[in-house]
């Protein structure tokens, strides 16, 4: 084996293997366990970065080379019988999302090391965390159809524990809600997938990547579009297909939100640009401007609803609806243009979302409500606090100069390059949308940081080192991003470019 | 790198860092932060300097690659001509008097710090515009000049007409900026670039994007219909009403024209005449009928900036340039001036004021030159550079090619303003510096911190517009000259030069209604100099005062509709996209619970079941016999 193939199988071994060393500790080793879990999410994130070094020169696209190319692959039989694959691999569409996932993932785990909500037992939320991150991880590696199945599902139920157990007062129903929506996606994912490969003949991403739908007529792949993209439109989510989320994301504890938000509903945008878009294209094309409408209407209506919100998680968690309206815009302008926009869009999502409900959670934990207008004055009382939430919020309106603003300025770009009057009109009521983002965004700070100091944030507690350190990186990315895009955009540019060259000549 | 090159990057790049780290400082480092405040704007400046020597008669650019979106790239870079270098000196003088000001006028101010801060982000995010080389780059200045101007017109916590003010500033701009980014959109689909230079002139670009442009521009600059948030802007502190009055954001917007003026062609210039002559005579009347100074100042910024548009329509960047320049500095000035006053009468309304002129000489004289300036009286910059935008419209409204009603109605109303420019002028000298003294505060001059930014500024305020008519300014690329980097071959589009006969007729025109301007208040107010010579205007004052009510139309027509629309999507998003959601919930499990019921009913009833099922199957097989 390679360097890199051990790196590959360390990424979602490393995890999986934590969580029970970390779940199997005694409760009397709490604390130690949190540490070992820390160190092991440390140790992940290690893995991730050393994926990107090694060979990962691009050949310009050539009829018959594959559309998808590794940087580094491991591609072993799994259950010859049934003709399955343990295929791993990771390029430049993935890479970004994988090392995300692996941050994220340490800094909940660094979180929870000092903060662990009722009922306690945090070893249990660490090893929670880290299975999580397994099925992430192995989502965003995966090659093979139904291996990207089984790590999707992974996912489901640790995170349907860390609601239902560290949440809000109404976690049991947001919990039951989450795991029963997703599920009936998942229904939708199996079906969609077995259809794509009894057509196609083969489970295999880069082989289907390749073929892009040649060989697959074009009646099942539409069938099989629809299926899929409901199944990540759930995930991801897309209007009308949202309403677990709120819930969800509310009532989930602070690391909760934040892996929810910040890359579980990448899985959704990555699985549609990765399995739907690239194994059934004609179904893509086909259905293409029905996502955009969709993702439109999801801009539109999640800056509305986030315009008369009164609650502080609940409003940000409906921000993620209009957000994540950008990316899935962009991926429906099936362009080179909007799926770039779609991938940074996705890793600015997860850095500033993270950030929100890190902040969203601090404030809450300290003044016990979330309501915005008891909130008020929190400038004067807690300079810091404010001064985060402040940046954060203006990262989200889109701030050009910070991460948020490539993604969606460009999957307008994207769309009303598309042409035609569908499309235009969609890139001008998004725009219009990246204005009402601002709104909310700045109803939002008005309402909390601005005016007398409110009762119930006086006396707050102080800012702890911790926190800061916890928040830090994602401080420092959200202005990185915004400065040295190609960070991202390089990486992505190549396969982007074969992808779309396959897909839509 | 070459010396202007290096210039050009410094300029943003050190009150951006010096602003970074000024945010990370604790509250208690005053001293810190005053020393990167005014250090930041200070190395700008020098920055600035150094270009305008360093600078030849060519532009200079040189840039990177930022990001590739699919086929196209964005870059950022820097690209600078003698124009560049004066609007940088402009930001920077404006800048370092604004940042040694406010050292003493924030005394007192614990949240000084970050204020500092914020100040050097929006100086650097100014020059950040003033040099970009992408259009992509300059959004990202021109939108961090957004946010800044949000963040310190919200800075005074005892205002609590401040939070509003501030969300309006940025909502209002950032609604023009749709416009501004669509606009954006279409010149690179359309040119395959976002690079200014590399734009094609003519009617290459759109006409439809250099039109969406302009949305935000009136945004930027406070132009009709977009200039609502500028007079609600005042409750910033005195010192961001002189950044963002001056030197930045207002500035911004006629600068972006400017700049890309060779590429702007009839069509689109004709919409930003008429919104220019609309915002200069509506600004002015507005400034008719305040009570708050700060606030005549700002309606009169509105009104101002819309004479620099205006030269923009009719045919001439110098012009428009050239206005800018004088009015950073005679803006900037009557600002710092009014917080002086302020300062010592310790109110904004000019009935508290009257008879100051005694007791505050620096402040009285400083700001008499500055209304001087402002109301046009030669020699003074104002004189000059207002002059040459009436000349040229002049021009063009007797033997100008395209649109000539443009600039009949572009002259109409700058000679109108001009008039009630003097007007309103005459009224805020006359209130606040004779008369009786209306207050019971004892005034007196300001600290020299605040004191010496005056009289610095007063110098160019009094002296810029003789440097626009020296013949040597040619070279310098302002003034009643040709500048070959910005000039257009499209016909009807005017140059106005030295070599062309200075117009002398308007000249007299302009003077003579500035006199009857200033005149009438005089004559008014010497009626009654208790009083307030705005009296005249009558039953149509309060109408003016309030900007002619459209906020009022701008609440009922946008803002409300808008928020109830919000309520009614929320509502309907949790009633019924969720409500079916739940209701899918529900009615399983409630179909779940009246099966289970039914499986639950004890002996009788499932005896009587089984009977009942019994006698149906045979009643069943009987009807079968029967019939088989």
């Amino acid at each position: 084996m390679t360097v890199g193939q051990v790196l590959l199988v360390g990424a979602v071994a490393l995890p999986a293997v934590g969580a029970l060393a970390v779940a199997g500790m005694p409760a009397r080793l709490d604390r130690a366990a949190r540490i070992l879990g820390t160190v092991i999410a440390g140790a992940v994130l290690a893995v991730t970065a050393g994926l990107a070094l090694g060979e990962r020169t691009w050949f310009a696209y050539l009829d018959g080379s594959p559309v998808v190319r590794p940087w580094h692959e491991v591609d072993v039989v799994w259950a010859e019988s049934l003709d399955l694959a343990f295929h791993l691999g990771v390029d430049g569409i993935s890479w970004p999302l994988v090392a995300l996932t692996a941050l994220l993932t340490l800094l909940c785990c660094l979180y929870s090391l000092w903060t662990v909500p009722a009922p306690g037992r945090g070893r249990l939320l660490v090893a929670l965390l880290l299975a999580i991150e397994c099925g992430i991880l192995g989502v965003f590696l995966s090659l093979d159809l139904v291996l990207f199945f089984v790590f999707f599902e992974v996912v489901l139920l640790p995170m349907y524990a860390v609601i239902a157990v560290w949440g809000g007062l109404d976690r049991r129903h947001a919990a039951v809600k989450f795991v029963l929506y997703t599920l009936a996606g998942s229904v939708l994912l199996v079906v969609g997938i077995f259809t794509v490969v009894a057509a196609a003949g083969t489970s295999d991403l880069v082989v289907l990547s390749t073929q892009a739908g040649a060989g697959i007529s074009h009646g099942t792949q539409v069938a099989a579009f629809v299926l899929l993209a409901l199944a990540f439109a759930v995930k991801s989510p897309l209007w009308p297909l949202h309403t677990w989320l709120p819930d969800a994301h509310t009532e989930a504890p602070t690391v909760g939100s934040v892996i929810l938000a910040g890359v579980l509903l990448k899985m959704g945008t990555y699985g549609l640009i990765r399995v739907a878009v690239g194994t059934v294209p004609d179904g893509a094309r086909q259905l293409a401007p029905v996502l955009g409408v969709l993702a439109v209407a999801a801009i539109l209506v999640g800056s509305l609803v986030c315009l008369a919100q009164t609650e502080l998680k609940r409003l940000i968690a409906y921000s993620s609806v209009g957000h994540m309206g950008f990316v899935l815009l962009g991926i429906a302008t099936l362009s080179a243009t909007g799926l770039q926009a779609a991938l940074i869009g996705n890793i600015a999502h997860g850095v500033i979302t993270g950030l929100l409900f890190f902040l969203a959670g601090a404030i809450k934990d300290r003044a016990h409500t979330g309501v915005l207008t008891s909130l008020g004055g929190l400038r004067d009382t807690s300079p810091l606090l404010a001064g985060l939430l402040g940046y954060a919020a203006i990262a989200s309106l889109g701030l050009p100069g910070l991460a948020g603003f490539w993604g969606e300025a460009f999957a307008v770009y994207a769309a009303i390059d598309r042409g035609g009057a569908l499309w235009t009109t969609a890139g001008v009521l998004a725009a219009v949308g990246g204005a009402l983002t601002a709104a909310y965004l700045l109803r939002l700070l008005r309402t909390v940081t601005h005016g007398p100091a409110a009762p119930a944030v006086t006396g707050l507690p102080r800012v702890t080192t911790v926190e800061l350190i916890t928040w830090a990186p994602l401080v420092v990315l959200a202005l990185l991003l915004g400065v040295v895009p190609g960070i991202v955009l390089d990486t992505t540019i190549a396969p982007v470019n074969a992808l779309i060259e396959a897909v839509a000549p | 790198m070459s010396l202007p090159v290096l210039c050009a990057t410094l300029l943003p790049a050190v009150p951006f860092v010096l602003a970074l780290i000024g945010l990370l400082l604790p509250l208690s480092s005053r001293a810190t932060a005053a020393l990167f405040g005014v250090g930041g704007a200070a190395v700008a400046l020098i920055a600035a300097v150094l270009l305008a020597f360093g600078i030849g008669d060519t532009p200079v650019e040189e840039f990177i690659q930022l990001a590739e979106f699919g086929d196209i790239e964005v870059t950022a870079g820097v690209r600078v001509d003698l124009v560049t270098a004066w609007v940088a000196i402009a930001v920077g003088v404006v800048a370092t008097a604004v940042q040694v000001y406010s050292v003493a006028y924030l005394r007192d101010d614990d949240r000084y710090v970050p204020y500092a801060a914020q100040v050097n982000l929006f100086t650097a995010a100014m020059l950040l515009v003033v040099v970009a080389s992408d259009l992509v780059q300059l959004l990202i200045g021109w939108e961090v000049m957004g946010i800044c101007s949000y963040l310190l017109i919200g800075h005074d916590r005892r205002l609590p007409e401040a939070p509003a003010a501030a969300v309006k500033a940025f909502l209002v701009t950032r609604v023009g900026d749709v416009g501004f980014w669509i606009g954006i959109v279409l010149i690179g689909l359309s040119q395959g670039t976002f690079r200014i230079s590399e734009l094609g002139g003519g009617e290459a670009v759109p006409t439809l994007a250099l039109i969406l442009l302009l949305a935000g521009v009136a945004g930027k600059s406070a132009q009709f219909p977009l200039h609502t948030w500028l007079p609600d802007a005042m409750a910033g502190p005195t010192p961001i009403s002189a950044l963002i009055h001056a030197a930045t954001m207002v500035a911004a917007g006629v600068y972006v024209v400017a700049r890309l003026y060779p590429v702007y062609h009839p069509d689109a210039l004709a919409v930003l005449g008429v919104m220019a002559a609309i915002t200069m005579l509506l600004g002015a009347l507005a400034a008719c009928a305040q009570e708050d100074i700060k606030r005549v100042l700002a309606w009169s910024t509105v009104s101002q900036v819309g004479y620099m548009a205006a030269a923009l329509a009719v045919g001439s960047a110098n012009a428009g340039l050239s206005h800018l320049l004088t009015h950073a500095a005679f803006k900037a000035l009557l600002f710092l001036a009014a917080g002086a006053v302020i300062h010592a009468v310790g109110s904004n309304l000019m009935s508290h004021m009257g008879g100051l002129w005694r007791a505050m000489p620096t402040t009285f004289i400083t700001m008499t030159i500055g209304l001087a300036a402002l109301a046009g009286l030669p020699p003074l910059s104002g004189f000059w550079s207002k002059e040459l935008i009436i000349g040229v419209a002049w021009h063009q409204a007797a033997d100008g090619h395209d649109h000539t009603w443009v600039a009949w109605l572009v002259l109409t109303s700058a000679l109108l303003t001009a008039g009630v420019t003097a007007w309103y002028a005459t009224r805020l000298w006359l209130r606040t510096f004779f008369g009786v003294r209306r207050g019971d505060a004892a005034p007196h001059d300001p600290p020299p911190a605040m004191g010496v930014p005056l009289w610095v500024l007063a110098v160019p305020a009094a002296l810029l517009g003789l440097l626009l008519v020296w013949p040597g300014a040619s070279g310098l690329g302002l003034g009643f000259t040709d500048h070959g980097g910005e000039s257009t071959s499209e016909p009807g589009l005017y140059q106005y030069g030295i070599s062309e006969p200075v117009e002398w007729v308007s000249i007299a025109v302009t003077l003579l209604v500035t006199a009857a301007g200033a005149v009438a208040a005089w004559a008014v107010w010497r009626h009654d100099p208790a009083g307030d010579p705005a009296r005249i205007l009558g039953p149509a004052r309060s109408f003016l005062a309030y900007g002619f009510r459209l906020d009022d139309l701008q609440a009922r027509v946008v803002v409300r509709p808008v928020q109830a629309l919000a309520r009614l999507v929320r509502a309907a998003d949790e009633r019924a996209v969720d409500g079916a959601v739940e209701g899918t919930g529900s009615g399983t499990t409630g179909l779940a619970g009246w099966l289970a019921r039914l499986h639950g009913g004890g002996l009788p009833r499932y005896t009587t079941t089984v009977l009942a099922g019994v006698l149906l199957i045979g009643a069943a097989v009987g009807v079968t016999e029967v019939l088989g």
